[in-house]
Formats: structure tokens, C-alpha cells, sequence
């Protein structure tokens, strides 16, 4: 019982890394109907940019977050503007290509840069374990909950308590209609990327101190991990991207626990094709109809 | 107030709109007739920045708008009310009003346009917190024109508000459509149901294969035969 319960704690705090990344994900899907699959990189850079924050400015965990996650904003309202904006009124498979060439760019970009070799992640706090009865759980996991649940309620409150917030859901459902408020959808497609290119970094920051390695590739596997829990939980829909990835964060764990380790990759990409082959709309997606 | 001039569209290579020349004179209401593909809709959205002509002249109180954004041209005092409503679903129907006063920064004036949407539309209070995509087609037409009024508009477009309603929300919809030009504002409306867009209106143009081919008061195309024939079944 007790070592269950640490597997769920494990899994939960995997699981709250894959739903700030599939956040990213499912946020531009729902705007531009765009897998951004250089989101895993947006991710990789977020984590470097927190690891040189703390490795040469000698700063602590949360100036290096901010750091971070100002860093990736910026690289996703770039990406976007260079790269998608001009593809806008192409056909959707001309940018989804175009998105994988970004991820290898940047991949490839950084390994020739920094190098591919793998860096340990400096530890900015000493990782302690409390025990709590049934189970442990350390100071680091704790930090990943709270710095998980921290910005995703204030991703919730932007969506839906802000103007530009319920701009987003109005491009979402009807950029042209948007456009006949006076919106402008291209402000809010940059927002968009901004919103959810931050919380890649945070995620990338995490990994880090959670892993303690970080590398030029690190953002490929996660990346295609939290678009699968963008997926289940059904794309398009920011609670379904939350419940999606800790649904694989805990499967993830659950198999290394109780299986095969060397499976728990492949058990995410089962479930892929299950979710596509059984309900493609994921669990909380509907399909919709529109009323005439 | 507004003059369309010589206005060519096109969509690809193909013409939507030919040399379409109109006007609108502030205080009244306008229609346009035609059939489906006489190019009604694409002129609303010429009008309202969505597409760009090909040539000709759109002039808003004698400015030259055919070139502004979407969003300055709201700006400016037109809203749109396009065909099949669009309403924002997944967001309830007080956030698709707020939507409507997206450019507006006077909290009290938002406040007070609000009540008098609620007016009009007594429905859309009762339902303010319910998902819009749930109303019905009538609710929907009513929440779309009243997201359009909350820019506070000048001039509104309307296309087709009488498409898919029962003839019952069709009759209230016109009302509050005059009731709105009564409380200066002018109305540019096109329509296919020619009988009732001609009885509201001051004036009226008819439109085929994107050309205009008659004009005249609504009283008189009402009484032509040419748009008796072609209209109004007999």
C-alpha cells in the first residue's frame, strides 16, 4: 500500500511536468489548429536557460523560472511570427512540416552550440524527503506540485477572468467573428504562444531539478509524451491537456513500477493509438455540432 | 454616410462582386436583395475590413476605409452582424456581449449599453450565464445583434437575420431592427426574404450575379414587377 501510494506521488509529479508542456500544446492546436511539435524544444531551451541562470548568475530557484520562462516566451512569439505567420493560409500539413523543421533546427541549433553532451543540472536546494506515514515525498517533488498548480490556476484566471483571455477563446471558436469584435487575431496568436511557450520553460526548469540532467535532445521524448496527453485528454481543451498529462505522468510510472521498464514508452504510445482508434476526440472532448 | 463606389471583389480568380456602386445616408435602413451567390455577403464583408477589393472605393463619412483593418473599422462605429450569427460557443452568453464592447475602455457606458441590450433582448438576461452555443437559432441571432450593438455602433450590418428562424422570431427580430434605427443608428441589412428587408427599409437595391440591377424606395421595389417576379413568387 505505502509503495503504491509513493507510486502515485511519483506519477503525479511526472504528471504535472507533461500538463504545463501539453498546455503549450493544446493551446495552439485550439487557436491555429497547429501541432507545434517544436514545442518539446521551446521546453529543452527553458531548461537551459534556467540552468545557465543559476550556474552563472548565482541565483536561486525562482529569479531562474522567471528567467526561464521570459526566455521561452519569447522564443515562442518568434517561432510563431517567423515561421507559422507567413504559412498562415497554407494547407495544415505545410506548417506541421514546417513545425517539425523548427524542433530539428533548434535541436540541432543548440547541439551544435552548446555541445551534446549531457550537463548536470545545478542543485539550487538541498533535497530533502519527508516522511509522511504511507509515503515520502521530496522537497523537490513538492516544488513541482506547487509551481504546477501555482500556474495553472493563473493560466485558468488569464483564460477566463482577463480580456485577453477570453479574447483567446474567442479567436478559438471564430476568428472571423473575433475580427468583427475588433480583435486583433494576430496580437492574440502571439499571446497564445507566449502563454503557453512560458510554461514550456517552466517545465523544462523542472525537469532539470527533478532529473538532474539536462541535454540538447531532453525535449524530444517529453514533447511527444505531453502532446499524447494533449491528445487524451482531447486537443484544443486546456482541462483536458491538465487531466491528460497526469493520466500519463502516472501510467508512465505505474509501468516502470509494476511492469517493464523498458516498456513505459512505448505503454504512452499504446495509448495514443488507443485514444485515436476509440474516442480521437479525447476524454473530455466533444464532438461538436453546430446549430443552424 | 457610407458610399460604396465601383466595388470589384474577387475570391482566387474568381469575381464575386462587380462594379457595385451603393449608398447610405445616415438615419435610415437599407436593403440589399438578391438571391444566394448575388455577392450580398461578400459586400458586408468588404465593408467590414474581412476581405480586401479588388478595386473601387468604400468612403465612411467621406474617408476612404477599403483599406483599414477589421479593427479600426469598428473602431470607427460599423459592426457586423454576420450570416449564421457566429456566436462565440463555450462562452457564455454575457462574455459574448462582453466581447462585443472588446475596444471599448468606458466601464460605465459598457454598463449602461448592457441594460439596454437586456431591453431589447429580455432572453439574453435570463440566460447571461449560459453556454451561447446551447440557444436556440433565434437566441443566437438576437445575442449576435446584440454583441454587434455593444461597440456601440454607428452603422450596423446585418446579413440574412431572418436566416433559419420560425416566421415568429423573424416578426421580433424586424421590430427591434426598427426599433434600433429609431435610436440613431443606421442599418445597411441584406436579406433574401425580400418581402419583409422591403418593408422595413427606406431604400433598397437589387442585386444579381453580383450587379446591381434595380433600385428605388422600399415601398417601390416592393410594388415593381421585376422583383415581384423574382422575389416574391408572383
Amino acid at each position: 500500500m505505502s509503495s503504491f501510494m509513493q507510486q502515485v506521488i511519483n506519477g503525479l509529479s511526472l504528471g504535472s511536468i507533461y500538463a504545463l508542456i501539453a498546455l503549450g500544446y493544446t493551446m495552439v492546436y485550439g487557436i491555429i489548429k497547429l501541432i507545434n511539435f517544436a514545442h518539446g524544444e521551446i521546453f529543452m531551451i527553458g531548461a537551459f536557460v534556467g540552468y545557465a541562470t543559476i550556474q552563472f548568475l548565482n541565483v536561486g530557484l525562482i529569479p531562474a523560472l522567471l528567467v526561464a520562462m521570459t526566455a521561452s516566451a519569447l522564443l515562442g512569439v518568434i517561432i510563431e511570427r517567423v515561421a507559422y505567420r507567413p504559412l498562415r493560409k497554407s494547407s495544415r500539413i505545410t506548417a506541421l512540416i514546417t513545425a517539425i523543421g523548427v524542433s530539428y533546427l533548434i535541436q540541432n541549433g543548440m547541439i551544435q552550440w552548446v555541445g551534446p553532451n549531457v550537463r548536470s543540472f545545478p542543485q539550487v536546494l538541498t533535497n530533502t524527503r519527508y516522511d509522511l506515514g504511507f509515503f515520502s515525498i521530496s522537497r523537490i517533488q513538492l516544488i513541482i506540485f506547487g509551481t504546477s498548480i501555482i500556474l495553472m490556476i493563473a493560466l485558468q484566471l488569464i483564460v477566463h477572468q482577463t480580456k485577453m483571455g477570453k479574447a483567446m477563446r474567442a479567436v478559438s471558436m471564430d476568428p472571423e467573428a473575433a475580427q468583427l469584435m475588433g480583435i486583433n487575431v494576430n496580437h492574440v496568436i502571439s499571446f497564445t504562444f507566449m502563454l503557453g511557450s512560458a510554461l514550456a520553460g517552466a517545465g523544462g526548469v523542472l525537469v532539470g531539478l527533478f532529473y538532474n540532467t539536462i541535454n540538447p535532445t531532453m525535449g524530444f521524448l517529453p514533447g511527444l509524451k505531453a502532446f499524447i496527453a494533449a491528445v487524451l485528454g482531447g486537443i484544443g481543451i486546456i482541462p483536458g491537456a491538465m487531466l491528460g498529462g497526469i493520466l500519463i505522468g502516472l501510467t508512465e510510472t505505474m509501468v516502470v513500477a509494476y511492469g517493464n521498464s523498458l516498456l513505459r514508452d512505448a505503454v504512452v504510445f499504446v495509448i495514443l493509438i488507443l485514444i485515436l482508434l476509440v474516442r480521437p476526440s479525447g476524454i473530455l472532448g466533444k464532438t461538436t455540432k453546430e446549430k443552424v | 454616410m457610407l458610399d460604396v463606389k465601383e466595388l470589384t471583389v474577387h475570391y482566387g480568380a474568381i469575381e464575386a462582386i462587380h462594379n457595385i456602386s451603393f449608398s447610405v445616408e445616415e438615419g435610415e435602413i437599407v436593403s440589399l436583395i438578391g438571391a444566394n451567390g448575388a455577392g450580398k455577403t461578400t459586400i458586408l464583408k468588404t465593408i467590414s475590413g474581412l476581405i480586401q477589393p479588388t478595386s473601387g472605393q468604400v468612403s465612411y463619412y467621406d474617408k476612404a476605409i477599403e483599406k483599414e483593418s477589421a479593427k479600426q473599422i469598428v473602431k470607427e462605429g460599423i459592426s457586423h452582424v454576420p450570416e449564421g450569427r457566429h456566436v462565440f460557443g463555450g462562452m457564455s452568453v454575457l462574455e459574448n456581449l462582453e466581447m462585443g464592447a472588446f475596444l471599448r475602455k468606458d466601464k460605465e457606458g459598457i454598463k449602461r449599453d448592457l441594460k439596454r441590450i437586456y431591453e431589447y433582448f429580455p432572453i439574453l438576461e435570463e440566460r447571461r450565464k449560459q453556454d451561447a452555443a446551447t440557444l436556440s437559432g433565434g437566441e443566437q441571432q438576437m445575442l449576435a445583434m446584440g454583441r454587434a450593438l455593444m461597440s456601440r455602433p454607428k452603422l450596423l450590418l446585418l446579413d440574412e437575420p431572418s436566416m433559419g428562424l420560425a416566421p415568429i422570431f423573424i416578426q421580433g427580430i424586424f421590430d427591434i431592427i426598427k426599433e434600433i434605427n429609431k435610436e440613431d443608428t443606421t442599418v445597411l441589412l441584406i436579406e433574401q426574404n425580400a418581402k419583409i428587408a422591403l418593408q422595413i427599409a427606406d431604400r433598397g437595391y437589387v442585386l444579381e450575379s453580383g450587379e446591381v440591377v434595380q433600385t428605388g424606395t422600399g415601398k417601390e421595389l416592393l410594388a415593381s414587377d421585376a422583383v415581384q417576379k423574382a422575389y416574391l413568387g408572383g
